[in-house]
């Protein structure tokens, strides 16, 4: 009876969460199971599986999926370890240090198509951009970024839109580190590099656990820099899953497909954060 | 009792509202000069039609074509007024989806350029009416032309144009032969290179709606077309669309440009173009046939078969692509702005033709535009370049995206050719054409 009482308190509650989750969830099942192209309204009736099989055996799907994977690893790999040094670099008293911390903070708050216009034309464009003048200043030849290495591109401008975060966690948590204990160690002639593989990373341990997940989370479905500035080109060098799915949808206006292309994106989710989590896991007791 | 006489004064009240509330029209539209000045003039439409307020919803154009389409297909009423395109149009139309229109007398519907109605027309009955209207033509940098000692004359070949590329082509100076589209999308690269393969004599579909895309003359067509752009283009032009290369003529950095007519009046606009008074203009170069070598487009305002405004729609309609609108924008911001493409009397009239130098080159291009005959062998679709069938945006794009990946030299053109043919042939028998 008293277990009762909290349990229908919290009933509304939960009720709706899962109600908001699960119904968008079985509307997309049940559009992926259908013929439902919005221009050929005349064409429709159960499809079976023919959708996912039409999204699998897309050929840029193999590309998609690699690339997805490529950009979320390699964003994570450059935040972490970017915002590590970052932290550690600004974690001791200078002079200007509050000025600094603001100005690294800024990027994050640049909203991602402002994000990728500004490196598309200010910084990668290979006529008038920053980078052709530096290159044109020692005499090279500049890179046509986005021609030439669209994917590459495209995590440059995500990484830098990540640092900040991934700084600031870092920050906060080294400011919760044990002074005495980094005392004690240095007076016990424990060398810096040793300094941070003993004491300083493990205490960094569950932010760079919470980093990778939340990061992860959002660079799944990193959209707004690729629509911006490569269009997914060229060819499908720089196609992830999620601009894939876009493509079926509101470039070919097939709700079918593309449902079916969103519940594979959901799968794919779900197989790499299990195993992150397990990978993570381990690390924090 | 009491409640009863308070029911009905409550009704009253609310009928004398609605008889006298305005109706409102929300209209859909593209972010571009011409419609963004139309939003500008329309009080003058409002102070004449006391009855009607006007909602703008102004949208980039690919948004614009989502939400459109998205809108029009589930049938949710949101526009009253549609701004679309000439693919759309007669798609739209044949499935009942626009509401065919009834100017009247005074709109004097033979005024408009027999392209542009037959474009926008199914069956004779004219389902969207022109607000300005375009083809393709070869803009060109005179002084350039002179000092290499060249004459293009008003209709140059590609073989012409490739030999001028190379004459000027000086990357060191900042000075690129061609500029050409490169970005992927059938409204982007596409359009540009739908018209150089019906030059080269191809088509997208046979009479059996098989894709030719691995024939000979798309073949020779890409082969020119990476080769010329690799050799004589800016770099990063697979990047480059409309309003790219835009930026890079004015800032006089191509020799040459074939694109849309529009970019005649930018690129001789003193205001924004270093190189206005340098500027010529022939039309779209040939290789094998003329035909279809210069596309035919137009956003023409439309309303959507579940308006319950059409009459009000209609007005609107009739206002904004009339001859009066085009003089009144003549009289408020001068005759070189006025949106062209669309009317005759536009090409008669002596103001715009002092103001517009390029307007007899433009004319030319759109009378010699047929989109139901725009391909040397005979094919089943309407249009010059793309295809107006439902199927033809998301093959456009695939092949769109094959081609600006054999410009940037990521494949070769063969297999970029073979993955084209592989995507199309996919979605047409998704679509049912080869049951």
């Amino acid at each position: 009876m008293n277990r009762l009482l909290p349990r229908a308190l919290l009933a509304p509650a939960v009720v709706t969460l899962f109600l908001w989750m699960i119904v968008p969830l079985l509307m997309t099942i049940y559009f992926s199971l259908i013929r439902y192209n919005l221009l050929q309204p005349e064409i429709s009736g159960f499809a079976g599986l023919e959708n996912y099989q039409f999204f699998l055996t897309d050929p840029s799907f193999t590309a998609a999926v690699l690339n997805t994977l490529m950009l979320l690893g390699s964003v994570i790999v450059i935040t972490v370890v970017g915002g590590v040094a970052l932290a550690l670099l600004i974690d001791e008293p200078f002079p200007g240090r509050s000025l600094v911390r603001i100005l690294l903070i800024s990027p994050f708050f640049v909203m991602p198509t402002v994000n990728a216009l500004l490196w598309k034309h200010m910084m990668m464009n290979p006529i008038y951009g920053v980078l052709a003048q530096v290159w044109r200043f020692f005499g090279a030849q500049p890179v046509d970024w986005l021609t030439d290495v669209p994917l590459f591109s495209v995590i440059i401008m995500i990484a830098w839109q990540w640092l900040p975060f991934a700084t600031l966690i870092f920050m906060t948590a080294l400011q919760s580190m044990n002074r005495e204990q980094l005392e004690a160690a240095r007076m016990d002639g424990a060398s810096y590099l040793q300094q941070l593989r003993y004491m300083v990373l493990p205490h960094l341990g569950r932010s760079i656990a919470v980093v990778v997940m939340i990061e992860m989370i959002f660079l799944m479905s990193v959209f707004a820099e690729i629509f911006t500035t490569t269009g997914g080109g060229p060819g499908d060098a720089s196609t992830n899953v999620a601009f894939l799915i876009f493509k079926q949808a509101l470039l070919n206006f097939d709700a079918g497909v593309a449902s079916a292309g969103a519940l594979f994106a959901v799968v794919l989710a779900n197989i790499a954060a299990v195993f992150l989590i397990r990978m993570i896991g381990k690390n924090l007791d | 009792m009491k409640f009863r006489a308070i029911l009905a004064l409550a009704a009253a009240l609310g009928l004398a509202g609605a008889s006298h509330a305005a109706t409102e029209l929300v209209i859909a539209t593209v972010n571009n000069g011409h419609m963004i000045e139309m939003q500008k003039l329309s009080p003058e439409f409002e102070k004449a039609h006391p009855d009607i307020k006007l909602k703008w919803v102004t949208l980039e154009e690919g948004v614009l074509r989502q939400r459109v389409t998205t809108d029009i297909a589930t049938k949710g009423g949101q526009f009253d007024i549609m701004t679309i395109g000439m693919y759309e149009t007669p798609i739209w139309g044949k499935k009942g989806w626009l509401q065919a229109l009834q100017p009247g007398a005074a709109y004097d519907v033979d005024d408009l350029l027999p392209a542009m109605r037959n474009g926008l027309s199914v069956d004779g009955k004219l389902y969207a009416a022109p607000f300005y209207g375009e083809s393709s033509m070869l803009m060109y940098r005179k002084d350039l032309a002179d000092k290499a000692g060249v004459q293009l004359g008003d209709h140059p070949t590609w073989a012409q144009v490739k030999d001028f590329a190379a004459k000027i082509h000086n990357p060191k100076a900042g000075i690129y032969g061609i500029c050409l589209r490169g970005k992927p999308g059938w409204g982007d690269n596409m359009a540009f290179i739908t018209t150089l393969v019906n030059t080269y004599g191809g088509q997208w579909f046979d009479m059996a709606w098989k894709p030719q895309l691995e024939s000979q003359p798309w073949k020779d067509a890409i082969h020119f077309y990476v080769d010329l752009l690799g050799k004589y283009g800016p770099p990063g032009s697979s990047a480059n669309s409309f309003n790219e290369i835009l930026a890079l003529f004015n800032a006089g950095k191509c020799g040459m440009w074939v694109d849309a007519t529009i970019a005649a009046s930018f690129i001789s606009d003193p205001k924004q173009s270093k190189v206005a008074d340098k500027v010529a203009f022939a039309q779209a170069p040939v290789a094998v046939t003329p035909k279809g070598a210069n596309w035919l487009w137009a956003w023409a305002l439309a309303i959507p078969s579940g308006s319950k405004k059409a009459a009000e729609a209609q007005k609107f309609i009739s206002w904004a692509t009339s001859r009066e609108y085009i003089e009144l924008v003549g009289k408020t911001n001068g005759w070189g702005t006025v949106p062209t493409g669309t009317r005759k009397s536009t090409y008669a009239n002596p103001e715009f033709l002092k103001a517009a130098k390029f307007a007899a080159a433009e004319k030319a291009a759109i009378d010699s535009a047929n989109p139901n005959d725009s391909t040397l062998p005979k094919s089943p679709y309407v249009g010059v370049q793309f295809a107006a069938i439902p199927e033809f945006q998301a093959i456009g794009i695939a092949v769109g995206q094959q081609m600006s990946a054999a410009l940037a030299g990521k494949t070769s053109v063969e297999a970029a050719l073979k993955a084209s043919q592989n995507a199309a042939e996919r979605q047409m028998t998704k679509a049912g054409y080869y049951k």
